[in-house]
């Protein structure tokens, strides 16, 4: 069974969802590979500020 | 001097035949309605996402709902069933886990739910293009 880490598993889900989101929200290919890279950016960004938050608020 | 394209005359062009037919390709083979209007790159990245997150999913031990009274469970198939024909194959050669059991398989259900979902929005922007209501 493929077992990813839960930072792996983020970036996996995030590049996959980006990549539908700037096909499909866009309407120019520069604007969509704009809009992907902003949309994995926030994920993955809002993971790891989520992550510390969680961390803090656990200590 | 060449003639400016009218955009009713290209709408209604756009329209003729069977306009849902990208749409219901979309959804039973993931990249299929993009193909269909000729947009091959954007089939390949298309089915290139669903089918890695689908896959992806099952590899972590996934499951795959089947019809039970839970309303969670319903809302889950809901997900799953637009995967399309991947959903029907999965089914049918009893690939995905019946019942989840570690964290990673929590996680690859959500993938195989999300694939689902980002293959309807695929295939609704396969229609928005056959009808014109986006621009090919």
């Amino acid at each position: 069974m493929f077992s990813p880490s839960h930072f792996t598993a983020v970036v996996l889900f995030a590049l996959f969802a980006s990549v539908v989101f700037g096909i499909t929200m866009r309407e120019t290919p520069n604007r969509m590979v704009r809009y992907g890279a902003y949309c994995f950016v926030l994920f993955v960004g809002s993971a790891i500020v989520l992550s510390w938050v969680m961390y803090f608020i656990a200590r | 001097m060449a003639a400016t394209p009218n955009p009713q005359v290209s709408a209604a062009k756009s329209a003729q035949g069977f306009v849902y037919l990208p749409l219901i390709a979309g959804w039973l083979v993931p990249g299929a309605g993009h193909l269909l209007l000729g947009k091959w790159v954007r089939a390949l990245l298309l089915a290139a996402s669903i089918l890695g997150m689908f896959a992806i999913g099952l590899a972590m031990g996934g499951k795959v709902y089947a019809h039970s009274g839970d309303i969670l469970d319903m809302l889950g198939l809901a997900g799953d069933l637009g995967n399309g024909v991947l959903y029907f194959l999965s089914r049918t050669l009893g690939l995905g886990a019946d019942s989840v059991q570690v964290t990673t398989a929590d996680y690859g259900t959500r993938f195989i739910v999300v694939a689902g979902l980002l293959n309807v929005i695929a295939a609704v922007d396969a229609h928005n293009l056959r009808t014109g209501r986006k621009p090919l």
